[in-house]
């Protein structure tokens, strides 16, 4: 048997048919719905007198739009409402399981999915949300795809996909404190390039990968679509099978599962389209200063100067992101101060992210100058964390502390940034008005989101000495 | 789906890399649950000045691009969100193709469900595009699907590299899950070959 990569054991795996000079006809695991991307396809599936072909494998919530306020007033805005609404009506007609706002499990997407369980190795799993990447934590195809796409999976399970081409990103080394899978996701995309990705399914491994946690693969999992790749996937092991014991929706027969997972990870010897070696431990913690996430650069450095780029795109989008992000080249990035600071969204909402950013601010003030936030990803992890007293640690230093959505990362919902508003953000697009109309993002780690909310302006995280876990 | 053969249109330019779907159709306009009337809103925060006004510097703004049918864009257009709002603002508006080097994946796969034909051209062949729109007011090129290629009055003959499944699709105005259904029996060989695999039950 030819050695295989891990995409072409779950792409062998799900194919439903094949011939030549048309895309494969893969088959869809698991298909998770939100309100935004899934009415027209909810209508196109009425227009032709559709049902959904799985309804048991298919499951929505609402978290896009909504508010992150009190749940118990109504929503004011009643576009969104509405939206909302349509998103229960829909999934009651077709027969879809809802975790709606009222909900216990009630979250983002990406963030749900895997503490429910219904995130597994080998499965292929799809959204109408390009950071179903996310789901490649745990050794599964997962990606994001369009409307059209939605209403396909909806109507047949299937999907008409070419095969990607595979991308090994292999990370050596011994990560320093204060850098965190965020800060190693931020720099592969700024090496590779926002479309470096492009065509590709990256699969990441080596050392530095390994050492990471199932939380800590999602961030990274979750970024490959900023680096162009609709999918990212680590390989399964003793750790994604501890996690995924006993959740909800996590197989009965859990060993027998296992065993089959356990023939997932890439042969020894399997040939990748592409391959890239880096070595965490000279990296620094990452802010991007410019308008796309492959616009990054080391705490420690500066904001660079368009002049001293090689190519001419390059100078040119760096001189227009300056522009729109009120920088000057060459400044020190850690004289950037900002005003406001998001912690939330699907790449970085997670219980360990809210515990690291809580063990920094403990016993610290957020600074006068900033209005800070944290939106947990998910009502589940909201509990989880006032159980352990986070809230509390937060709320003291000045921090909201919100409902569970997506919220300001992308600012559908009535938590965005006003014109001219500088917010260090745990998100991960940090497209022009993407938080809000003529606000300007700097993506960064939780625990940089949290000591800049501290100093009001970034700062090296490994100028402090490390707090001890509470 | 609305087939595509055929078009003659006015060209556009839009001079910027990695055009994202958030500058194409911006989140607020992405409640609506209606696939139409979303043309309005293309470029939003590009083409106006505090939601009304048009932007002058926004080149495509120009009186002379008003009833372009082609878009022209630089390496990487579409990139960023999945949200097929952004092809569907396009058609909306009036562009049934965009000329680009290279496109995100999700943004170029949704292009084709919608009627619209994205193409990619070398980064040189796009400049020469840039520099022939900006010189000739209302300059049109010719693009026919059939024969896969982009021809104009001006001598420009260039070739279209087109996947033929995909061009078929776009030919025809084919559906995808009408394609799909075709297979239906082997949809159902699959699951029943799959049921009970204990990695995959719920």
């Amino acid at each position: 048997m030819p050695a295989k990569t891990m995409l072409e054991k779950i792409w062998g795996d799900h194919l439903v048919h094949e011939e030549p000079g048309r895309p494969s006809l893969l088959y869809i695991d698991r298909h998770l719905v939100h309100e935004v991307t899934s009415p027209q396809a909810f209508e196109g599936l009425r227009l032709s007198g559709r049902r959904v072909r799985r309804p048991e494998l298919t499951f929505a919530t609402p978290d896009h739009n909504v508010p992150t306020t009190d749940r118990s007033l109504p929503i004011e805005d009643l576009t969104s409402a509405k939206q909302i609404e349509t998103l229960s009506e829909n999934c009651r007609e077709f027969g879809v399981t809802l975790f709606d706002l009222k909900s216990p499990d009630h979250g983002i997407v990406h963030v749900i999915g895997p503490d429910l369980g219904l995130t597994l190795p080998g499965v292929t799993l799809v959204c109408g949300d390009s950071h179903t990447s996310t789901h490649g934590a745990f050794g599964a195809l997962a990606f994001g795809i369009g409307t059209s796409e939605v209403e396909h999976v909806l109507a047949t399970q299937c999907l008409l996909q070419e095969k990607p081409k595979t991308f090994l990103i292999e990370i050596k080394g011994q990560r320093p404190y204060g850098v965190e899978a965020k800060d190693m996701v931020l720099s592969i995309i700024g090496r590779i390039g926002t479309a470096g990705g492009a065509g590709y399914v990256i699969e990441y491994g080596g050392e530095a990968i390994r050492e990471l946690s199932m939380e800590e693969r999602m961030t990274i999992c979750n970024m490959s679509i900023e680096g162009g790749a609709r999918a990212g996937m680590i390989a399964p092991d003793e750790k994604t099978f501890h996690y995924l014991r006993g959740r909800r929706y996590a197989p009965a027969d859990f060993d027998a599962a296992v065993a089959q997972w356990k023939k997932l990870p890439s042969d020894p010897g399997a040939s990748f389209d592409r391959t890239l070696t880096l070595d965490v431990a000279s990296l620094a913690p990452q802010v991007t200063w410019g308008t796309n996430p492959g616009q990054v650069a080391s705490i420690d450095a500066r904001v660079p100067n368009p002049d001293n780029l090689p190519d001419a795109n390059q100078r040119k989008s760096a001189e227009r992101a300056l522009e729109y992000m009120g920088l000057k080249a060459d400044m020190p990035i850690e004289e950037i101060g900002i005003t406001r600071v998001f912690i939330g969204s699907c790449t970085n909402s997670r219980i360990e992210d809210l515990r690291r950013a809580a063990n920094f601010v403990k016993g610290r003030q957020v600074s006068s100058k900033v209005d800070a936030m944290v939106v947990p990803g998910s009502q589940k992890i909201k509990q989880k964390a006032e159980r352990e007293g986070l809230d509390r640690i937060f709320r003291e230093a000045g921090f909201e502390w919100r409902e569970s959505g997506c919220s300001m990362c992308l600012g559908m919902n009535p938590d965005t940034l006003e014109p001219g508003e500088r917010c260090a953000s745990t998100s991960n697009r940090n497209f022009e008005g993407r938080q809000g109309k003529g606000g300007r993002t700097h993506l960064v780690s939780p625990l940089m989101a949290a000591a800049a909310a501290v100093e009001g302006h970034f700062v090296d995280i490994r100028q402090y000495t490390p707090q001890e876990e509470s | 789906m609305e087939p595509f053969t055929r078009l003659q249109g006015i060209v556009a330019p839009l001079d910027l890399p990695d055009v994202d779907t958030d500058q194409i159709i911006p989140k607020q306009f992405l409640k609506r649950i209606e696939r139409t009337g979303f043309g309005q809103f293309l470029f939003y925060d590009w083409r106006f000045i505090d939601g009304k006004k048009q932007d002058p510097a926004f080149e495509m703004n120009a009186e002379r691009y008003q009833d372009a049918a082609i878009l022209i864009a630089r390496a990487n257009f579409g990139c960023g969100s999945s949200r097929e709002h952004a092809p569907w603002a396009l058609r909306d508006y009036g562009f049934r193709c965009i000329i680009a080097p290279s496109f995100a994946d999700i943004f170029y796969n949704n292009c084709f469900k919608n009627g619209i034909l994205p193409v990619c051209l070398s980064e040189d062949q796009i400049e020469a595009l840039f520099q022939k729109v900006r010189q000739t007011s209302g300059y049109s090129l010719d693009i026919d699907l059939e024969k896969e290629h982009i021809t104009s009055n001006d001598g420009i003959n260039l070739k279209i590299e087109i996947d033929p499944f995909r061009k078929n699709t776009l030919l025809r105005g084919l559906d995808d899950i009408d394609l799909t259904l075709k297979n239906e029996e082997k949809v159902s060989a699959y699951e029943a070959r799959l049921a009970g695999t204990p990695s995959l039950s719920l």
